[in-house]
């Protein structure tokens, strides 16, 4: 196990071995460590997600795993590390990714209408400082029924169930016409008609040659409705196709017993001076 | 009361451009749970302007301008850092940086910009008053071009950043509500929530400099704040939002402009200062919303309230006639006047006598019903104990409209469920 220090002008010692990531890959991060207040919660995380399929992110609280989301898609900085989306930097591809936030991230009594909602995943195409127009709208309408919301598309968003408020989420990603869906647990907390609803989509989207990265927490169903896992505990413990890494074997090593050594490591570079690397 | 054109229309139309544009840019402070943001900028753009006259000697618009907007990001940034560093909350944050800035901006006056037209008075109290036309008294005897010409250079001041307020918020709309709704979503798109919040932030700098020396930084700590916060009690969506605190922010102005001299002229006492007394009808508005605003208000829960009591006490007593029947009782229980009362008039019970009419029966077997049905879920499927669920159940049969499906015919107490097979 490498601790993700990089020292400049050297490849760590995991990725030397490695073959080029490859640039069909939705998404590849290269050796990415990430502090909060200099204190690391990954690890050296190396991961090449597989086109066209649908990948569980799964990890005990804590282990990083929307940690793993926001800094792939630069919303918190990375201490070191790369990543790309089909080879090129988040930047250049925005269009073709999707993020769905946790739902509690939001603040739900906020005056705006479901269909607003999914308006927001047009405004890329939109563009600065112009309305919304028409054909947008029915675009976001369409995303609406698909989520079976299209009745309450003028509802205020505080007058939705938690269930109907995850699907509005749903409905904003499908609006954006991604490559690429990263989904922060759309399944917590919902009723079981979302549940339906959301193992639905997911299964279009890999029909239609889509990609989704998924932070799952209920293990029971993570064989039945992904075809690939990434299990995570502040370091990528395994990843890969589901009947191969989600053995009782690596379930352990990811649930069973804190990693001690790895976060007192962390609890010592928090306190030091020292840069994280 | 007559207003005298040139002793009122400056000082009001001051109190209303600074209203508008405080307003406008409010909305987004309290949607992002900042408000305090618009307290800390009132104050902490102070040294700014200090340190730009200072430099430059001079003290026209645009001075001033730039160095409360540098002051502005300034303000942003120390917040965040001592947020950082401090590993402190927001407020708390913000309450150092604004507290500690404004302490700095007062010294500076009293240090270096001694005998200067800059006082730190003004900047807390504001002087609409002063704002005194000398011209002509009448109206007719003027043409548009001498009012132009005589209109003070802070009138000026706050067109121009009026105009650029609504050139902001009307251009940008989608863009602040996309940063203020979801901002991780937003930047993952391109549309930075950080770039925004400093855009958002200048501007609230700018628009407090230019409303503070007329009206004083508690109005406009009161307007960026209390017109949103009205507003957020009577809409639901964000435009209409923004209209609704325009309109009270003006509505305040006007009327906490003509009663700050109205009102104690008819007292017989002297006048009082009109950005006090706009603030506190911005409160007084305020009041009246959080009591009588149609989803949110006080007025409307205890109405809501009352009529849910009215429905549950009916639905009650059809449930126990309708019991009482099933078990070939007759009825003389003390069931309160009224609402027996109600349910003859709405002819659910016979008028002679306590018995259910037809559609009397029909109607207390769908809650008698509800409440047996749910009563066997709750044991069935939720586990309860069979001695535990007749006070959910109770609560449930008058929420839910719903009913679970699956049904034994006969609840956990052997009696029959209305409307299934076994009745």
């Amino acid at each position: 196990m490498t601790t993700g220090v990089v020292h400049p002008g050297h490849l760590p010692e995991s990725l030397a071995g490695l073959p080029e990531h490859s640039p069909d890959s939705p998404l590849s991060i290269h050796a990415m460590t990430v502090a909060y207040q200099r204190k690391p919660v990954l690890w050296d995380v190396d991961y090449d997600a597989p086109a066209r399929s649908l990948v569980a992110i799964v990890g005990p609280n804590g282990a990083g795993k929307s940690t793993l989301i926001k800094a792939a898609l630069g919303l918190v900085p990375r201490a070191t590390g790369l990543v790309e989306f089909w080879g090129e930097p988040f930047k250049r591809v925005r269009d073709r990714v999707a993020y769905v936030p946790q739902r509690e991230s939001v603040d739900w009594t906020f005056p705006v209408s479901a269909l607003d909602v999914v308006c927001m995943g047009r405004y890329r195409r939109v563009g600065w400082c112009r309305p919304v127009g028409r054909a947008h709208r029915d675009a976001a309408m369409a995303c609406l029924e698909r989520v079976g919301l299209v009745d309450l598309a003028r509802r205020q968003i505080s007058q939705l169930s938690g269930g109907q408020q995850q699907r509005v989420f749903l409905a904003r990603a499908l609006a954006q016409e991604a490559d690429l869906y990263i989904m922060d647990e759309p399944f917590a907390g919902v009723d079981a008609a979302t549940e339906r609803a959301i193992v639905e989509l997911l299964a279009e989207l890999r029909d239609a040659g889509k990609t989704a990265l998924v932070v799952h927490h209920d293990l029971q169903t993570v064989p039945q409705y992904f075809d690939q896992a990434l299990l995570l505990n502040m370091r990528v413990v395994a990843a890969g196709a589901i009947d191969e890494v989600f053995t009782q074997h690596n379930l352990q090593k990811t649930y069973g017993g804190k990693l001690t050594l790895l976060s007192e490591a962390a609890e010592a570079i928090a306190r030091s001076d020292l840069r994280v690397r | 009361m007559m207003l005298s054109p040139a002793l009122d229309l400056f000082p009001l139309l001051a109190a209303i451009l600074a209203a508008v544009c405080c307003a406008l840019l409010g909305n987004f402070l309290v949607l992002r749970r900042i408000s305090l943001m618009g307290d800390a900028m009132s104050h902490s753009v102070l040294p700014g302007l200090v340190i730009a006259f200072l430099i430059t000697g001079s003290r026209s618009a645009p001075v001033m301008f730039v160095g409360a907007a540098l002051a502005g990001i300034a303000t942003v940034v120390l917040v965040e850092l001592i947020k950082r560093l401090g590993r402190v909350e927001p407020g708390a944050a913000m309450g150092v940086v604004f507290s500690v800035l404004f302490a700095l901006g007062v010294l500076l006056i009293e240090r270096a910009a001694r005998n200067t037209e800059l006082d730190a008075d003004c900047v807390l109290h504001g002087q609409l008053e002063s704002l005194v036309w000398d011209g002509p008294s009448s109206w007719s005897a003027l043409g548009l071009s001498e009012v132009i010409q005589a209109a003070p250079p802070s009138i000026w001041t706050l067109v121009i950043t009026c105009v650029l307020a609504i050139l902001l918020v009307v251009v940008l709309f989608k863009e602040l509500r996309l940063a203020a709704f979801d901002p991780a979503f937003g930047t993952s798109q391109g549309f930075s929530a950080t770039a925004l919040h400093y855009v958002l932030m200048v501007f609230v700098a700018g628009a407090t400099v230019a409303a503070f020396e007329a009206v004083g930084s508690i109005l406009v700590i009161a307007m960026l704040i209390v017109p949103a916060s009205i507003a957020r009690l009577l809409t639901d969506r964000l435009a209409s939002q923004i209209m609704v605190s325009v309109v009270a922010a003006i509505a305040a102005a006007v009327s906490g402009y003509i009663g700050s001299f109205a009102i104690p002229d008819a007292l017989g006492v002297t006048e009082v200062n009109a950005a006090g007394s706009m603030t506190v009808v911005l409160g007084l508005i305020l009041v009246a919303a959080a009591a009588l605003g149609p989803r949110y208000g006080v007025l409307a829960s205890i109405v809501r309230r009352g009529r849910m009591a009215r429905r549950i006490a009916l639905d009650n007593l059809l449930a126990s006639v309708f019991r009482a029947e099933e078990r070939g009782r007759s009825v003389s229980a003390a069931v309160r006047s009224s609402t027996l009362a109600r349910a003859r008039r709405r002819g659910f019970v016979k008028p002679d006598a306590v018995e259910l009419t037809e559609t009397g029966r029909a109607a207390a077997a769908a809650v008698v019903r509800r409440h047996r049905m749910w009563e066997s879920y709750l044991v069935d499927e939720a586990g309860l104990a069979q001695d535990h669920v007749h006070a959910p159940a109770e609560q449930l049969e008058h929420l839910m409209d719903t009913t679970p499906n699956e049904s034994t015919g006969r609840d956990p107490h052997g009696r029959p469920i209305p409307g299934t097979s076994s009745d």
